[in-house]
């Protein structure tokens, strides 16, 4: 094991960059990215797409949940480059021709939401669990939104919102 | 933020092992990422390398109903493993600990060889895994070899791999027909404080307990059977006064084989206290399915 020496320019270390294609959000990207890039640093910084957001970077609050191939990933604690090949989704790609998608809908005719900061990763989880689970038990959203923390709202209007995205969906 | 380091993405084992032996202390295996990456974004763990072993075909599940024995390559994710219609039918106590464990995210990228090769003192897999028995396949340089769960977690972070070794697969031998298993645990969000987990399996007519299994994790630097606890049981009756005697022997036997400490999530005896307590309810639970017919 070797501590990490803080000093400025002793860790002389080479920035490695790997090439990857991938798909975000139904668009190609092709781009090179140092392999220390997280995916949340590559999709907020690199490609603007600020929906996912930072909060615990620790993989435990769920504010940065994006979809990998369809399934849920903390995009802080998972490696750009490990997107090569595979397709993205994040809260940016889910409304079409300014209608927002019917998870999006039911959050706001919910009203599951009061500062917002958790909501991109609670929609993104919820499209995860309704993949996998089409009508789910209120265990089974349990289940999937309990890694998911809002400091709002209580929890009661989110659980509201997804059961009506299951129905409308 | 993590610092930089090199990339390496070997598609052989010897390939891989060679590059472990290479680099040394400054290298270290990637799979998943999800506890070495916060690791290293906290600047607890340095690594100028990382030699990223998920193109060495190593994510296969297999069971092998003649010989009774699962295989899990080191490289499946919780995720699979939780939705393996195999391990729901025939582990039952696996499926349902990967289900609970840490949150779908983690599952959908986390590896059981990575949750065994880092060897956090708070691991669900580990503990569960002693209950069955569970053996690892490591190879190296000088070949492969076959070792116990309980012989390759050494200490907190520290296992029995040599350094150009790394894990390939865990074997899983099935609990008997009519076994019962049970496991659970005490846990804020992500990060269980106390896992105990039994399994009782019933001697052949069926009045008593042939063989005890219990085993308890996060309570010190590695998770453990413990031998007074399992022989307080063994040949005790399923049901009444005497089981219920055994049981509480058992619990006591937990009690004094924890070395908890002190956290946010609890203080050592809080813990020690829970330890006992948990022991009491997954023996339950685990005479009872065995009662019922077996559920391992």
């Amino acid at each position: 094991m070797i501590q990490e020496d803080r000093r400025t320019g002793a860790d002389e270390t080479p920035a490695q960059t790997v090439a990857i294609d991938a798909q975000v959000n139904g668009r190609r990207v092709r781009a090179a990215v140092p392999t220390h890039r997280t995916l949340l640093d590559f999709l907020r910084e690199d490609l603007a797409l600020t929906a996912a957001k930072r909060a615990c970077d620790v993989q435990v609050c769920g504010a940065c949940t994006v979809l990998v191939d369809g399934l849920p990933v903390s995009a802080c604690t998972y490696l750009a480059f490990e997107i090569n090949g595979k397709s993205v989704e994040t809260c940016e790609g889910l409304a079409q021709q300014g209608a927002l998608h019917p998870i999006q809908q039911a959050f706001v005719d919910a009203g599951a939401l009061q500062c917002g900061y958790c909501t991109p990763g609670m929609i993104m989880i919820t499209k995860a669990l309704l993949a996998d689970h089409p009508r789910p038990s209120v265990d089974e959203i349990k289940e999937y939104l309990h890694g998911n923390i809002c400091r709002c709202t209580g929890y009661k209007k989110i659980l509201d919102a997804v059961l009506a995205a299951a129905e409308a969906e | 933020m993590l610092q930089p380091f090199q990339l390496h993405e070997p598609t052989t084992v010897p390939e891989a092992s060679g590059l472990l032996a290479r680099l040394g202390d400054e290298g270290r295996i990637y799979a998943g990422g999800t506890e070495l990456l916060l690791a290293m974004k906290q600047g607890l763990l340095r690594y100028r390398h990382l030699v990223n072993i998920k193109r060495l075909g190593l994510e296969t599940i297999a069971f092998d109903e003649a010989a009774g024995r699962l295989r899990l390559g080191a490289t499946a994710t919780h995720r699979a493993v939780e939705r393996s219609e195999v391990i729901g039918r025939r582990y039952p106590m696996l499926a349902s600990m990967e289900r609970h464990l840490a949150n779908v995210r983690v599952r959908a990228v986390g590896t059981v060889g990575g949750n065994l090769s880092f060897a956090e003192p708070h691991s669900d897999l580990a503990t569960v895994l002693l209950l069955y028995n569970a053996t690892v396949t490591v190879g190296g340089a000088s070949g492969r070899r076959t070792i116990g769960v309980a012989d390759l977690l050494l200490d907190a972070y520290t296992t029995a791999l040599a350094p150009d070794e790394l894990l390939l697969e865990i074997d899983v031998p099935a609990l008997p027909a009519g076994a019962g298993a049970d496991y659970r645990k005490f846990a804020f969000f992500e990060r269980p404080s106390v896992g105990v987990g039994a399994v009782v399996i019933p001697s052949a007519g069926g009045g008593g307990i042939a063989e005890a299994r219990v085993a308890v994790g996060c309570v010190g630097p590695v998770p453990r059977r413990v031998a007074d606890a399992e022989g307080a049981l063994a040949g005790a009756p399923l049901r009444g006064a005497a089981f219920e005697r055994a049981v509480g022997q058992a619990a006591d036997a937990v009690r004094r084989a924890c070395d908890p400490v002190d956290d946010l999530y609890g203080s050592a005896d809080y813990k020690r206290h829970l330890a006992g307590v948990f022991a009491e309810r997954a023996l339950t639970a685990a005479c009872g399915h065995a009662v019922a017919g077996g559920r391992g």
